[in-house]
């Protein structure tokens, strides 16, 4: 019988709401089966929420993920409203829009930065994580925090977006898109990402119905589902943009999509200042007297997928029940069919390729043989092992040359 | 096809299993059904109509232990909550996981903080606090402080 070498990557991700330990367990390079675990992080939020009033939940959730801490508070307003039946002033609507979109905006480029990082393209990582600057002082500029923005509220947002910032948004973005295309053709046209990336880590559709995968990498799979053009919410029926869709479902797809979508925010976003304009400054939030009994389903399109928010009312000022699922929680589960078969090395780009909040994974990541319990591979290891690879294919392409 | 239609084909199809079915508009539909028939039920909205399973959500209220099973189906923007009411003292219901692999996860998330059981779970073993909880203490039950 062969022997099996059992590689966990893990567990703590204090950065991410699904926190999990992945084991990886190898024959020689190949992953031959997955097994995680969850739960290391678990804070009880749901039940915490059941102890809040509708205001202090909007604080609650945004902390829920660091990196899109508007997703959480987006859906749960869709949830609230539905319930109460707030229809929200145009002015709100495109404030919201514009923040969800400058989210994944940076969200997407972190996650450039990171694949970046992973292939041995540490360029990559430091030029996208420095184009992500700007949209984080921009936040600061709309909402005083680069981070957990506390924009929303039940009925509106807490801050205007104030006519006279429009023009700095607009710089900005005009940078942003330049560095973009920069970015953009750099990763499209090198032979030694394709090399990397192509054909690696594929979902069929078929994976993707099977474990209800959402966002880019159910589009990089050939599925056009996007909540903000099937079931839309604040601005995004009031604008034209369209959803990015690739079909080969493998790792350079899935970067594909989330490129051009930064592309189309950045155009949701420039005609939303145009809608801003021609919207009363101020006006900004409705006036709610009390939640009504009910249920409400809300959802809004995080840079990772859908976020799902379920909230069941008594009337009183806290829900009896909220249920929330995060789009990594589907996501995730597909690793069992995008890592299995691929090489060590090859697990690596993989599992980040579908955005979970990676960065904290490489500390803990170590290779232990499963007979002696000897550690066999730490983390650096690990990526070295994705690095080698690239170089290797560097050498080759080079040498054809 | 339109909300209606597809209400009108599955109130056709599984006639006498509906106990209730609020409608409160074009995209947001309930209905409530007999916990035995769930199987054909999720089976025919993942197989039939092209219906995504979102996720599932959990109650525990005076009537017993409930869930929504959420059901998006995305031409339309619809989400389809199926719901059903399990028993006070013996909550357990038929699993889904052997259909599709995307309520696999929710299905044990249920088991571990309600205490629901899932009949034929293909591996209801606890998702979040493996090895480092108590045995039948559900935290998200209304008796847990």
């Amino acid at each position: 019988m062969s022997k099996k070498t059992l590689i966990p990557i893990g567990p703590y991700h204090p950065l991410q709401e699904e926190p999990e330990l992945f084991k990886l367990y190898c024959d020689g390079e190949i992953v031959k089966d997955i097994k995680w675990e969850t739960g290391y992080n678990h804070r009880g939020i749901e039940k915490l929420s059941e102890s809040k009033t509708y205001e202090q939940i909007f604080f609650l959730v945004e902390r829920i993920c660091g990196i899109c801490s508007s997703s959480h508070p987006f859906a749960f307003a869709n949830a609230v409203e539905e319930i109460a039946d707030i229809e929200l002033t145009n002015r709100a609507k495109y404030i919201r829009s514009i923040i969800g979109e400058l989210e994944r905006i940076h969200s997407h480029l972190l996650w450039v930065g990171l694949a970046g990082h992973f292939l041995g393209y540490n360029t990559v990582f430091m030029w996208a994580w420095k184009y992500r600057e700007p949209v984080l002082d921009l936040f600061e500029m709309i909402s005083g925090n680069r981070n957990s923005y506390a924009m929303f509220k039940v009925g509106g947002v807490r801050r205007d977006i104030e006519n006279s910032k429009i023009s700095v948004i607009r710089q900005v973005l005009g940078d942003v898109k330049r560095k973009t295309d920069l970015l953009t053709g750099a990763v499209m046209d090198d032979p030694v990402i394709h090399a990397r990336t192509k054909g690696v880590g594929i979902l069929t559709r078929q994976d993707i119905i099977d474990y209800a995968a959402v966002g880019p990498t159910a589009r990089a799979s050939g599925l056009a589902i996007d909540v903000r053009k099937d079931d839309p919410y604040a601005a995004y029926p009031l604008v034209n943009w369209k959803v990015i869709t690739a079909q080969a479902g493998d790792v350079f797809a899935k970067a594909e999509v989330r490129l051009l979508e930064m592309y189309e925010s950045i155009s949701i976003i420039e005609q939303c200042l145009e809608g801003l304009k021609k919207e009363k400054e101020g006006d900004i939030a409705v006036k709610i007297k009390e939640i009504p009994e009910g249920i409400g389903n809300g959802r809004a399109e995080a840079p990772r997928g859908e976020v799902f928010h379920f909230v069941q009312s008594d009337g009183s000022n806290s829900p009896v029940r909220h249920k929330i699922r995060a789009p990594s929680y589907v996501n995730i589960a597909t690793f069992k069919k995008s890592c299995i078969g691929q090489t060590i090395a090859d697990a690596t780009i993989s599992l980040a390729a579908v955005d979970p909040c990676y960065c904290c994974t490489e500390r803990m990541a170590a290779a232990y043989d499963s007979n002696s319990g000897d550690k066999i591979m730490n983390a650096n290891e690990l990526i070295n092992a994705s690095v080698k690879r690239t170089n290797e294919i560097k050498k080759t392409i080079n040498s054809q040359l | 096809m339109d909300t209606e239609s597809i209400i009108e084909k599955f109130k056709e199809e599984f006639n006498s299993d509906i106990l209730e079915i609020v409608t409160k508009n074009q995209k947001r539909v309930i209905i409530t059904i007999m916990p035995d028939s769930i199987i054909n039920v999720a089976g025919y909205l993942y197989k039939t109509a092209g219906f995504r399973f979102i996720i599932a959500s959990a109650l525990h209220t005076k009537r017993g232990f409930e869930i929504h099973y959420h059901f998006s189906k995305d031409a339309v923007g619809l989400i389809l909550n199926i719901h059903v009411i399990l028993d006070k003292n013996n909550p357990q219901i038929e699993s889904l996981s052997n259909m599709f692999n995307a309520s696999n996860w929710i299905e044990r998330e249920m088991h571990e903080l309600f205490g629901i059981n899932f009949l034929n779970h293909p591996n209801q073993e606890k998702l979040i606090s493996e090895g480092n909880w108590a045995e039948g203490v559900y935290p998200l039950r209304k008796e847990f402080k």
